[in-house]
Protein backbone atom coordinates (compact mmCIF):
# COMPACT_ATOMS: atom_id res chain seq x y z
CA UNK A 1 0.00 0.00 0.00
CA UNK A 2 2.70 2.31 1.13
CA UNK A 3 4.83 1.33 -1.98
CA UNK A 4 1.61 2.01 -3.92
CA UNK A 5 0.76 5.61 -2.35
CA UNK A 6 4.86 6.32 -2.76
CA UNK A 7 4.42 5.48 -6.57
CA UNK A 8 1.14 7.66 -6.75
CA UNK A 9 3.19 10.62 -5.58
CA UNK A 10 6.10 10.22 -7.39
CA UNK A 11 3.98 10.58 -10.60
CA UNK A 12 2.01 12.90 -9.42
CA UNK A 13 4.91 15.08 -8.73
CA UNK A 14 6.37 14.25 -12.16
CA UNK A 15 3.45 15.22 -13.66
CA UNK A 16 3.28 18.59 -11.94
CA UNK A 17 7.15 19.19 -12.32
CA UNK A 18 6.73 18.36 -16.17
CA UNK A 19 3.78 21.43 -16.15
CA UNK A 20 5.90 23.65 -14.36
CA UNK A 21 8.93 23.35 -16.62
CA UNK A 22 6.50 23.75 -19.78
CA UNK A 23 5.23 26.68 -18.23
CA UNK A 24 9.12 28.18 -17.85
CA UNK A 25 9.28 27.30 -21.32
CA UNK A 26 6.63 28.83 -22.76
CA UNK A 27 7.56 32.02 -20.45
CA UNK A 28 10.66 31.97 -22.39
CA UNK A 29 9.18 32.34 -25.54
CA UNK A 30 6.62 34.95 -24.95
CA UNK A 31 10.05 36.85 -22.83
CA UNK A 32 12.19 36.18 -26.43
CA UNK A 33 9.27 37.57 -28.67
CA UNK A 34 8.71 40.90 -26.64
CA UNK A 35 12.21 41.19 -27.45
CA UNK A 36 13.68 42.72 -30.44
CA UNK A 37 15.03 41.47 -33.44
CA UNK A 38 11.95 40.26 -34.47
CA UNK A 39 13.26 37.44 -36.50
CA UNK A 40 10.92 38.00 -39.59
CA UNK A 41 13.10 35.90 -41.93
CA UNK A 42 13.31 32.76 -39.61
CA UNK A 43 9.46 33.00 -38.93
CA UNK A 44 8.62 32.89 -42.96
CA UNK A 45 10.78 30.40 -43.61
CA UNK A 46 8.71 28.10 -40.91
CA UNK A 47 5.49 29.45 -41.62
CA UNK A 48 6.68 27.86 -45.24
CA UNK A 49 7.18 24.40 -43.91
CA UNK A 50 4.76 24.57 -41.52
CA UNK A 51 1.78 25.87 -43.64
CA UNK A 52 2.40 26.02 -47.19
CA UNK A 53 4.02 22.26 -46.92
CA UNK A 54 0.70 21.14 -45.35
CA UNK A 55 -2.07 22.97 -47.36
CA UNK A 56 -2.35 19.61 -49.78
CA UNK A 57 -2.72 17.00 -47.02
CA UNK A 58 -5.54 19.75 -45.47
CA UNK A 59 -6.90 20.25 -48.61
CA UNK A 60 -6.99 16.61 -49.50
CA UNK A 61 -8.68 15.49 -46.21
CA UNK A 62 -11.24 18.27 -46.00
CA UNK A 63 -12.59 17.36 -49.08
CA UNK A 64 -12.71 13.55 -48.21
CA UNK A 65 -14.28 14.24 -44.74
CA UNK A 66 -16.96 16.43 -46.50
CA UNK A 67 -17.66 14.25 -48.83
CA UNK A 68 -17.86 11.52 -46.45
CA UNK A 69 -19.78 13.92 -44.26
CA UNK A 70 -22.26 14.36 -46.96
CA UNK A 71 -22.94 10.85 -47.92
CA UNK A 72 -23.86 9.88 -44.27
CA UNK A 73 -25.62 12.88 -43.39
CA UNK A 74 -27.69 12.18 -46.40
CA UNK A 75 -28.00 8.64 -46.08
CA UNK A 76 -29.19 9.39 -42.33
CA UNK A 77 -31.70 12.27 -42.90
CA UNK A 78 -33.28 10.92 -45.55
CA UNK A 79 -34.87 8.45 -43.21
CA UNK A 80 -36.65 11.26 -41.42
CA UNK A 81 -37.36 12.86 -44.40
CA UNK A 82 -34.56 15.93 -43.42
CA UNK A 83 -32.30 15.72 -46.39
CA UNK A 84 -32.76 19.02 -47.21
CA UNK A 85 -31.12 19.95 -43.27
CA UNK A 86 -27.77 18.07 -44.98
CA UNK A 87 -25.98 21.55 -45.66
CA UNK A 88 -26.62 22.61 -41.75
CA UNK A 89 -25.34 18.70 -40.50
CA UNK A 90 -22.17 19.72 -42.88
CA UNK A 91 -21.25 22.81 -41.86
CA UNK A 92 -22.08 22.74 -38.42
CA UNK A 93 -19.88 19.58 -37.59
CA UNK A 94 -16.96 20.72 -39.73
CA UNK A 95 -17.22 24.07 -38.00
CA UNK A 96 -17.59 23.66 -34.69
CA UNK A 97 -15.76 19.64 -33.85
CA UNK A 98 -14.00 18.44 -37.28
CA UNK A 99 -12.26 21.38 -38.69
CA UNK A 100 -10.22 22.26 -35.81
CA UNK A 101 -9.68 18.75 -34.31
CA UNK A 102 -8.87 16.74 -37.49
CA UNK A 103 -6.44 19.54 -39.05
CA UNK A 104 -4.48 19.63 -35.16
CA UNK A 105 -4.53 15.88 -35.69
CA UNK A 106 -3.27 16.28 -39.21
CA UNK A 107 -0.57 18.91 -38.57
CA UNK A 108 0.68 16.96 -35.93
CA UNK A 109 1.41 14.32 -37.21
CA UNK A 110 2.60 16.51 -40.60
CA UNK A 111 4.47 19.31 -39.24
CA UNK A 112 5.12 18.93 -35.19
CA UNK A 113 6.82 15.37 -35.71
CA UNK A 114 9.07 17.10 -38.05
CA UNK A 115 9.62 20.41 -36.07
CA UNK A 116 10.77 17.84 -32.77
CA UNK A 117 12.72 15.52 -34.90
CA UNK A 118 14.55 18.94 -36.33
CA UNK A 119 14.97 20.62 -32.74
CA UNK A 120 15.96 16.97 -31.24
CA UNK A 121 18.77 16.43 -34.24
CA UNK A 122 20.03 19.99 -33.75
CA UNK A 123 20.34 19.14 -29.91
CA UNK A 124 22.07 15.43 -30.66
CA UNK A 125 24.74 17.12 -33.14
CA UNK A 126 25.34 19.91 -30.72
CA UNK A 127 23.94 22.75 -32.55
CA UNK A 128 22.00 24.44 -30.17
CA UNK A 129 25.42 24.59 -27.68
CA UNK A 130 26.76 26.03 -30.88
CA UNK A 131 24.14 28.84 -30.66
CA UNK A 132 24.81 29.49 -27.17
CA UNK A 133 28.58 29.47 -27.34
CA UNK A 134 27.73 32.35 -29.86
CA UNK A 135 25.80 34.03 -27.19
CA UNK A 136 22.55 33.44 -29.29
CA UNK A 137 20.14 32.03 -27.53
CA UNK A 138 18.40 28.97 -28.93
CA UNK A 139 14.67 29.55 -27.47
CA UNK A 140 15.35 32.66 -29.17
CA UNK A 141 16.59 31.85 -32.83
CA UNK A 142 15.49 28.17 -33.24
CA UNK A 143 12.22 27.65 -30.96
CA UNK A 144 10.68 31.08 -31.24
CA UNK A 145 9.69 31.11 -35.09
CA UNK A 146 8.60 27.42 -35.06
CA UNK A 147 6.10 27.99 -32.26
CA UNK A 148 4.73 31.01 -33.68
CA UNK A 149 4.30 29.57 -37.04
CA UNK A 150 2.45 26.33 -35.48
CA UNK A 151 0.22 28.89 -33.48
CA UNK A 152 -0.42 31.11 -36.70
CA UNK A 153 -0.44 28.45 -39.61
CA UNK A 154 -3.12 26.36 -37.41
CA UNK A 155 -5.80 28.46 -37.73
CA UNK A 156 -5.71 29.23 -41.18
CA UNK A 157 -5.57 25.55 -42.42
CA UNK A 158 -8.40 24.61 -40.34
CA UNK A 159 -10.43 27.35 -42.19
CA UNK A 160 -8.93 25.73 -45.47
CA UNK A 161 -10.06 22.08 -44.45
CA UNK A 162 -13.81 23.45 -43.57
CA UNK A 163 -14.21 25.13 -46.83
CA UNK A 164 -12.53 22.01 -48.53
CA UNK A 165 -15.22 20.01 -46.54
CA UNK A 166 -18.27 21.97 -47.05
CA UNK A 167 -17.16 21.97 -50.92
CA UNK A 168 -17.04 18.27 -50.55
CA UNK A 169 -20.07 17.95 -49.05
CA UNK A 170 -21.65 20.21 -51.96
CA UNK A 171 -19.99 18.23 -54.02
CA UNK A 172 -22.35 15.02 -53.03
CA UNK A 173 -25.13 16.59 -51.50
CA UNK A 174 -25.99 18.83 -54.53
CA UNK A 175 -24.28 16.90 -57.38
CA UNK A 176 -24.48 13.32 -56.56
CA UNK A 177 -28.03 13.19 -54.46
CA UNK A 178 -29.68 16.05 -56.10
CA UNK A 179 -30.60 17.84 -53.51
CA UNK A 180 -31.44 22.02 -54.48
CA UNK A 181 -28.04 23.89 -54.86
CA UNK A 182 -30.06 26.82 -52.84
CA UNK A 183 -31.84 24.43 -50.15
CA UNK A 184 -28.49 22.91 -49.32
CA UNK A 185 -26.83 26.65 -49.49
CA UNK A 186 -29.75 28.47 -47.12
CA UNK A 187 -29.81 25.70 -44.72
CA UNK A 188 -25.89 25.74 -43.81
CA UNK A 189 -26.37 29.73 -43.69
CA UNK A 190 -29.33 29.59 -41.24
CA UNK A 191 -27.58 27.34 -39.18
CA UNK A 192 -24.39 28.77 -38.93
CA UNK A 193 -23.85 31.70 -36.96
CA UNK A 194 -21.11 33.61 -36.21
CA UNK A 195 -20.79 34.22 -32.32
CA UNK A 196 -21.93 30.71 -31.76
CA UNK A 197 -19.67 29.05 -34.43
CA UNK A 198 -17.13 30.28 -36.03
CA UNK A 199 -15.76 32.49 -33.43
CA UNK A 200 -15.61 29.26 -31.53
CA UNK A 201 -14.08 27.30 -34.27
CA UNK A 202 -11.64 29.65 -34.37
CA UNK A 203 -10.38 30.05 -30.91
CA UNK A 204 -10.20 26.20 -30.83
CA UNK A 205 -7.86 26.21 -33.62
CA UNK A 206 -5.92 29.15 -32.45
CA UNK A 207 -5.55 27.14 -28.60
CA UNK A 208 -4.63 24.11 -30.76
CA UNK A 209 -2.32 26.01 -32.79
CA UNK A 210 -0.62 26.96 -29.61
CA UNK A 211 -0.90 23.87 -28.31
CA UNK A 212 0.91 21.53 -30.92
CA UNK A 213 3.62 24.18 -31.24
CA UNK A 214 4.54 24.34 -27.78
CA UNK A 215 4.79 20.67 -27.36
CA UNK A 216 6.89 19.66 -30.22
CA UNK A 217 9.06 22.11 -30.08
CA UNK A 218 9.65 21.50 -25.96
CA UNK A 219 9.78 18.04 -26.69
CA UNK A 220 12.47 18.61 -29.12
CA UNK A 221 14.53 20.95 -27.27
CA UNK A 222 14.67 18.74 -24.33
CA UNK A 223 14.78 15.26 -26.16
CA UNK A 224 17.82 13.21 -24.81
CA UNK A 225 20.35 14.07 -27.18
CA UNK A 226 20.65 10.38 -28.80
CA UNK A 227 18.91 8.63 -31.79
CA UNK A 228 17.16 6.88 -29.61
CA UNK A 229 16.41 9.85 -28.15
CA UNK A 230 15.04 11.86 -31.01
CA UNK A 231 13.31 9.16 -32.40
CA UNK A 232 11.46 9.07 -28.59
CA UNK A 233 10.83 12.57 -28.68
CA UNK A 234 9.22 12.66 -31.41
CA UNK A 235 6.82 9.29 -30.98
CA UNK A 236 5.78 11.54 -27.80
CA UNK A 237 4.95 14.63 -29.59
CA UNK A 238 3.03 12.78 -31.69
CA UNK A 239 1.18 11.19 -28.91
CA UNK A 240 1.36 13.96 -26.48
CA UNK A 241 -0.23 16.59 -28.86
CA UNK A 242 -3.03 14.26 -29.94
CA UNK A 243 -4.20 13.24 -27.07
CA UNK A 244 -3.90 17.17 -25.25
CA UNK A 245 -6.05 18.24 -28.56
CA UNK A 246 -8.51 15.96 -27.79
CA UNK A 247 -8.99 16.43 -24.06
CA UNK A 248 -8.96 20.40 -24.84
CA UNK A 249 -11.04 20.04 -27.11
CA UNK A 250 -13.92 18.67 -24.94
CA UNK A 251 -12.99 21.10 -22.48
CA UNK A 252 -13.51 24.07 -24.54
CA UNK A 253 -16.65 22.62 -25.87
CA UNK A 254 -17.82 21.74 -22.44
CA UNK A 255 -16.49 25.60 -21.39
CA UNK A 256 -17.74 27.85 -23.56
CA UNK A 257 -19.98 25.52 -25.58
CA UNK A 258 -18.64 25.86 -29.25
CA UNK B 1 17.43 34.75 -53.52
CA UNK B 2 15.48 33.73 -56.18
CA UNK B 3 14.26 30.41 -54.38
CA UNK B 4 13.61 32.49 -50.96
CA UNK B 5 11.64 35.18 -52.68
CA UNK B 6 9.54 32.03 -54.22
CA UNK B 7 8.97 30.94 -50.48
CA UNK B 8 8.13 34.00 -49.55
CA UNK B 9 5.24 34.60 -52.11
CA UNK B 10 4.02 30.88 -51.47
CA UNK B 11 3.66 32.08 -47.41
CA UNK B 12 1.94 35.12 -48.68
CA UNK B 13 -0.41 32.98 -50.87
CA UNK B 14 -0.99 30.74 -48.31
CA UNK B 15 -1.87 33.46 -45.74
CA UNK B 16 -4.03 35.01 -48.36
CA UNK B 17 -6.00 31.95 -48.81
CA UNK B 18 -6.57 31.20 -45.15
CA UNK B 19 -8.04 34.34 -44.35
CA UNK B 20 -10.07 34.16 -47.44
CA UNK B 21 -11.46 30.73 -46.14
CA UNK B 22 -12.13 32.88 -42.69
CA UNK B 23 -13.50 35.43 -44.35
CA UNK B 24 -15.59 33.33 -46.07
CA UNK B 25 -16.39 31.12 -42.84
CA UNK B 26 -17.15 34.33 -41.16
CA UNK B 27 -19.24 36.75 -43.69
CA UNK B 28 -21.05 34.40 -46.20
CA UNK B 29 -21.53 31.65 -43.94
CA UNK B 30 -21.50 32.82 -40.55
CA UNK B 31 -23.68 36.06 -41.63
CA UNK B 32 -21.03 38.48 -39.62
CA UNK B 33 -22.30 41.71 -40.56
CA UNK B 34 -20.92 44.85 -40.29
CA UNK B 35 -23.35 46.72 -37.89
CA UNK B 36 -23.47 50.68 -38.32
CA UNK B 37 -25.28 52.09 -35.66
CA UNK B 38 -28.05 49.46 -35.03
CA UNK B 39 -31.21 48.91 -36.18
CA UNK B 40 -34.65 49.68 -34.99
CA UNK B 41 -35.11 48.31 -31.82
CA UNK B 42 -39.09 47.76 -30.62
CA UNK B 43 -40.37 45.53 -28.60
CA UNK B 44 -43.84 43.62 -28.20
CA UNK B 45 -45.24 41.89 -25.22
CA UNK B 46 -47.22 38.36 -25.35
CA UNK B 47 -49.03 36.58 -23.50
CA UNK B 48 -47.36 33.32 -24.69
CA UNK B 49 -44.30 32.67 -26.66
CA UNK B 50 -43.93 28.79 -26.81
CA UNK B 51 -40.78 28.02 -28.05
CA UNK B 52 -40.09 31.46 -29.71
CA UNK B 53 -36.09 31.81 -29.49
CA UNK B 54 -33.72 35.00 -29.53
CA UNK B 55 -32.36 35.01 -33.45
CA UNK B 56 -36.12 34.05 -34.60
CA UNK B 57 -36.54 35.60 -37.75
CA UNK B 58 -38.93 38.91 -37.86
CA UNK B 59 -41.14 38.78 -41.23
CA UNK B 60 -43.27 41.08 -42.45
CA UNK B 61 -44.91 39.69 -45.75
CA UNK B 62 -42.64 36.75 -45.34
CA UNK B 63 -39.59 39.35 -46.26
CA UNK B 64 -37.16 39.08 -43.54
CA UNK B 65 -36.92 42.19 -41.56
CA UNK B 66 -34.88 41.78 -38.29
CA UNK B 67 -34.75 39.68 -35.72
CA UNK B 68 -35.57 38.78 -32.04
CA UNK B 69 -32.49 39.99 -30.04
CA UNK B 70 -34.28 38.92 -26.30
CA UNK B 71 -36.84 37.94 -24.41
CA UNK B 72 -37.43 38.16 -20.79
CA UNK B 73 -40.39 37.91 -18.51
CA UNK B 74 -42.04 41.66 -17.47
CA UNK B 75 -43.30 43.12 -14.35
CA UNK B 76 -46.95 41.84 -15.16
CA UNK B 77 -45.74 38.00 -16.12
CA UNK B 78 -45.86 38.87 -19.88
CA UNK B 79 -43.38 38.04 -22.28
CA UNK B 80 -41.47 40.86 -23.31
CA UNK B 81 -39.56 40.23 -26.66
CA UNK B 82 -37.27 42.80 -27.91
CA UNK B 83 -36.86 43.00 -31.49
CA UNK B 84 -34.62 44.32 -33.68
CA UNK B 85 -35.38 45.53 -37.58
CA UNK B 86 -33.75 47.06 -40.05
CA UNK B 87 -32.38 50.46 -39.55
CA UNK B 88 -34.64 52.19 -42.56
CA UNK B 89 -37.74 50.64 -41.42
CA UNK B 90 -40.57 52.76 -41.05
CA UNK B 91 -43.49 50.52 -39.37
CA UNK B 92 -46.77 52.60 -38.81
CA UNK B 93 -47.92 52.85 -35.12
CA UNK B 94 -51.12 50.48 -34.96
CA UNK B 95 -48.91 47.88 -36.57
CA UNK B 96 -49.37 44.59 -34.72
CA UNK B 97 -47.16 41.36 -34.44
CA UNK B 98 -47.97 37.85 -34.06
CA UNK B 99 -46.37 34.86 -33.65
CA UNK B 100 -46.37 31.86 -36.07
CA UNK B 101 -45.13 28.52 -37.01
CA UNK B 102 -43.34 27.70 -39.97
CA UNK B 103 -45.45 24.52 -40.86
CA UNK B 104 -47.14 22.30 -38.45
CA UNK B 105 -44.07 21.86 -36.02
CA UNK B 106 -41.70 23.95 -37.45
CA UNK B 107 -39.52 26.94 -35.92
CA UNK B 108 -41.27 29.76 -34.46
CA UNK B 109 -40.89 33.32 -36.06
CA UNK B 110 -42.60 36.65 -35.43
CA UNK B 111 -45.03 38.57 -37.84
CA UNK B 112 -45.31 41.67 -38.43
CA UNK B 113 -48.54 43.27 -40.14
CA UNK B 114 -48.24 47.01 -40.55
CA UNK B 115 -50.74 49.54 -39.75
CA UNK B 116 -52.25 52.15 -41.62
CA UNK B 117 -51.32 55.00 -39.36
CA UNK B 118 -49.39 58.04 -40.82
CA UNK B 119 -46.87 57.99 -37.71
CA UNK B 120 -44.43 55.72 -37.64
CA UNK B 121 -42.74 53.61 -34.49
CA UNK B 122 -39.94 55.18 -32.78
CA UNK B 123 -36.82 53.54 -31.34
CA UNK B 124 -37.55 51.66 -27.62
CA UNK B 125 -41.58 51.73 -28.23
CA UNK B 126 -43.78 48.75 -28.14
CA UNK B 127 -46.39 46.94 -30.92
CA UNK B 128 -48.80 47.44 -28.78
CA UNK B 129 -51.07 45.05 -30.42
CA UNK B 130 -50.10 41.24 -30.40
CA UNK B 131 -51.35 37.86 -31.06
CA UNK B 132 -49.73 34.88 -28.77
CA UNK B 133 -48.22 31.78 -29.84
CA UNK B 134 -50.66 28.98 -30.81
CA UNK B 135 -49.92 26.18 -28.67
CA UNK B 136 -50.60 22.68 -30.54
CA UNK B 137 -50.88 20.52 -27.13
CA UNK B 138 -53.46 23.27 -25.76
CA UNK B 139 -55.91 23.35 -29.02
CA UNK B 140 -55.87 19.06 -29.15
CA UNK B 141 -56.81 19.50 -25.83
CA UNK B 142 -59.70 21.44 -26.40
CA UNK B 143 -60.57 19.65 -29.20
CA UNK B 144 -60.99 16.44 -27.22
CA UNK B 145 -63.08 18.15 -24.42
CA UNK B 146 -65.23 19.58 -27.06
CA UNK B 147 -65.46 16.06 -28.94
CA UNK B 148 -65.99 14.13 -25.80
CA UNK B 149 -69.09 16.81 -24.84
CA UNK B 150 -71.11 15.92 -27.47
CA UNK B 151 -72.59 12.64 -27.29
CA UNK B 152 -73.96 14.25 -23.52
CA UNK B 153 -76.08 16.96 -25.83
CA UNK B 154 -77.41 14.15 -27.86
CA UNK B 155 -78.59 12.09 -25.26
CA UNK B 156 -81.33 15.49 -24.57
CA UNK B 157 -79.55 16.64 -21.55
CA UNK B 158 -79.03 20.29 -21.09
CA UNK B 159 -76.24 21.34 -23.29
CA UNK B 160 -73.48 22.08 -20.65
CA UNK B 161 -71.16 25.19 -21.54
CA UNK B 162 -68.06 24.88 -23.71
CA UNK B 163 -65.41 27.05 -22.28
Amino acid sequence: MAVLLRRLGHFVGNVIEGLGYIAAFAGHIVAVTVRPPLRWREFLDELFKVGVLSILIICVSGLAVGMVLGLQGYNTLVRFGAENSLGAVVGLSLIREMGPVLTALLTTGRAGSSVTAEIGTMKATEQLDGLRMMAVDPIDYVIRPKAWAMAVAMPLLSALFIVMGIGGGYVVGVGLMGIDSGTFLSSLENAVDFHDDVAGSILKSVIFGTLVGLISTYRGYTATPTSVGVSAATTSTVVLASVSVLIFDYFITALWGV
Amino acid sequence: MNASSTRDFLVGLFVLAGLLALAYLSFSIGGLQYKGTGGLTVFATFDQIAGLKPKAPVEIAGVKVGQVTAIRLDDTYRARVDLNLDKDLRLPVDSSAAIVTAGILGDRYIQLSPGAEGSFLQPGEQIAYTESALVMERLIGKFLVNVGDKPTQQDGETPKEIP
